[in-house]
């Protein structure tokens, strides 16, 4: 296994650079979208003469495939170019935020797979009775539910009615508890429905009913033996809702005023700080194909059928 | 595999395996009645267009008119001519329940509409991808990959922030970003269609490629778009609503749920009912579409019948 072990990573590394190029190239023209990008910054008194030369400055007046390879031979080395607004490195704003943004998707992830994971087992054991009619109920509710607003909603009754948790920043270790909560339960929503699938088509199959007829107690066969194949599954749907928690997280971060990249981003497109939207876009979608990528290596710990390709 | 399409995968397989079946209305019509779900589904769907529609006509009051007298009022106001507000006012004295009413016209708008355009160009997109194969499939399937690991409420945002939006504007971005999750599925099915029998003796009677394309694939992978379709359109309502919420979606005087909730957000600590009955709006919208996915996709796909 020794030589496609490293077939593996260089296959996936060369995917890695298809995939950053073509989100260079939607991310670059994306903020040609709105025509000429200094126009958009240029305040309204400015000449047409001191209009041309910003756009010399930021080298707008250049072949658009060549401004293109600056952006990407800039954005290699790190460098987005400066916020219009902050007056600073694009970079160091998206680094000051992105740990926040991390940490509330960390708790946001443990709550959902908290939550999901044992729902999903309770509902597919004991499966078309009442119990998984209130499971299954309460999932298609959560899917259905803005994000955005059960967050509102949750500081209406916490913060407003009960007075227990702070509505906005993040200024102490309890301002956490309303945004992950919100965005862990829809992340259960998503995650307990497919748990239930998964365990279902592994509680039909054939080892599990050896691992019955051997006597086995019923305890075990399912955690050891079904649990165990359904998380292949569980782990793959995770890693498609990482998109929706990543996006969900933009929405709820304004909502209590979370410090994290999601913000930065809403509160940069509101000012047109361009850069910022750029930088922003291309580390959500970094961080989404990374977190994808790990979830590849856990498939081969979970599965050892599954072959290096 | 690349980062996404293993996740992909998922989707792909859930949607596996579709026959096609084309059933008269009637038999469509017969066994949605057997499936509560399907049942509660087309209720709350046929309900919504219905308010979009005729909304104007059973309106309680004008969804626009101010009435700085009445501003706050909570639910079950009744003003002194005797007119009842059942759902409360919000900060400029505008019946809220009225406005819910008029809000069902931008969602059913910007979920059909939206889909209908991307649902257009994922199909074309897969089919032809599936179908000419080769380097085109690859490239073609490395620019889905591509635009897959952006997450989509994150590309919209970006591209309404900068775009500027308005109702038609945001229902042509939702329906031109949207594309990306038909493509990759629809390419899949396209590749099982294109090795069947039928499709080889529609060759082998001389038929060109064009129209082996659209007359004998084309209608094959309809089934599997009718399902995403559905659950795209819950996927668009719900992107709608977050962007006229940060307030870079539609802008007023268009009511929409979202503006709604964005307003409600200013007045949290004293006026409840702003937040709460434009988030029931959405929320029940949404279910009665998932429902009606949910039976449809059982509908469309024996197989899936019957278990789970």
């Amino acid at each position: 296994m020794g030589v496609s072990l490293r077939g593996f990573f260089i296959s996936r590394i060369i995917q890695l650079v298809v995939t950053m190029f073509i989100v260079s190239v939607v991310v670059f023209f994306i903020l040609r979208l709105s025509g000429d990008p200094i126009l958009v910054v240029a305040p309204d008194f400015f000449s047409e003469e001191q209009i041309e030369q910003m756009r010399k400055f930021w080298g707008f007046d250049r072949p658009i495939g060549e401004q293109y390879l600056n952006f990407v031979a800039k954005a290699i080395t790190g460098n987005f170019g400066t916020s219009y607004l902050a007056k600073r490195p694009a970079m160091e704003l998206v680094f000051e935020r992105l740990g926040y943004s991390w940490m509330l998707a960390a708790a946001a992830a443990a709550i959902g797979l908290t939550i999901a994971i044992p729902l999903g087992i309770l509902s597919a054991l004991k499966r078309n009775s009442f119990v998984d009619l209130i499971i299954t109920s309460l999932s298609s509710l959560g899917t259905a539910m803005p994000s955005f607003w059960l967050g509102l909603m949750l500081i209406i009754v916490f913060s407003v009615h009960l007075g227990l948790l702070p509505v906005f920043g993040a200024l102490e270790p309890k301002a956490i508890i309303l945004p992950s909560t919100t965005l862990g339960v829809g992340m259960a929503a998503r995650l307990s429905r497919m748990t239930r699938s998964a365990m279902l088509e592994v509680l039909n199959q054939d080892y599990v009913r050896t691992a019955h007829s051997k006597g086995l107690m019923h305890k075990t066969v399912v955690m050891r033996h079904a649990l165990r194949n359904a998380l292949i599954p569980i782990v793959t749907v995770f890693g498609l809702q990482l998109g929706w928690l990543l996006g969900g997280s933009v929405v709820v971060e304004s909502v209590f005023s979370w410090p994290g990249l999601g913000r930065l981003m809403i509160d940069s497109i509101s000012v047109r700080d361009n850069t910022v939207v750029q930088a922003g876009l291309l580390f959500f979608s970094l961080s989404f194909i990374l977190i994808n990528y790990a979830i590849d290596v856990i498939y081969i710990i979970l599965d050892p059928r599954i072959k290096f390709q | 595999m690349t980062p996404t399409q293993s996740a992909q995968q998922a989707k792909d397989s859930a949607i596996a395996d579709l026959p096609a079946r084309r059933s008269p209305p009637r038999q469509l019509l017969s066994t949605l009645l057997k499936s509560p779900v399907g049942v509660a589904g087309g209720l709350i769907v046929t309900a919504v267009v219905l308010l979009a529609f005729i909304g104007p006509l059973i309106s309680p009051h004008d969804p626009l008119n101010r009435n700085i007298r009445s501003r706050f009022k909570p639910p079950g106001f009744v003003d002194q001519s005797g007119k009842v507000y059942s759902l409360g006012n919000d900060q400029l004295g505008r019946d809220i329940l009225s406005r819910i009413i008029a809000g069902s016209r931008v969602s059913v708008l910007v979920g059909v509409i939206s889909v209908l355009i991307s649902g257009a160009l994922g199909v074309i997109y897969g089919l032809i991808s599936g179908f000419v194969g080769g380097i085109l499939d690859s490239v073609l399937m490395r620019i889905v990959d591509g635009l897959l690991s952006i997450p989509f409420i994150i590309l919209v945002i970006a591209i309404s922030g900068i775009v500027g939006a308005g109702l038609s504007t945001l229902i042509l971005i939702l329906g031109f970003t949207g594309w990306i999750t038909y493509a990759r599925v629809i390419r899949g099915e396209v590749l099982k269609v294109r090795e069947m029998d039928y499709v080889m003796a529609a060759y082998a009677l001389g038929q060109s490629r064009l129209k082996v394309m659209f007359l004998h694939i084309l209608p094959n992978v309809v089934a599997s778009a009718i399902v995403l379709a559905a659950v795209q359109v819950g996927v668009t309502i719900l992107a709608e609503s977050s962007l006229s919420f940060l307030g870079l979606g539609v802008k007023p005087p268009t009511v929409t749920w979202g503006l709604m909730l964005s307003d409600g957000r200013q007045y949290i600590n004293s006026a409840w009912w702003m937040t709460l009955y434009p988030g029931i709006a959405i929320t029940i919208t949404v279910l009665g579409v998932v429902f009606l996915g949910d039976w449809l996709r059982d509908f469309l796909d024996p197989n899936v019948r019957g278990r789970a």
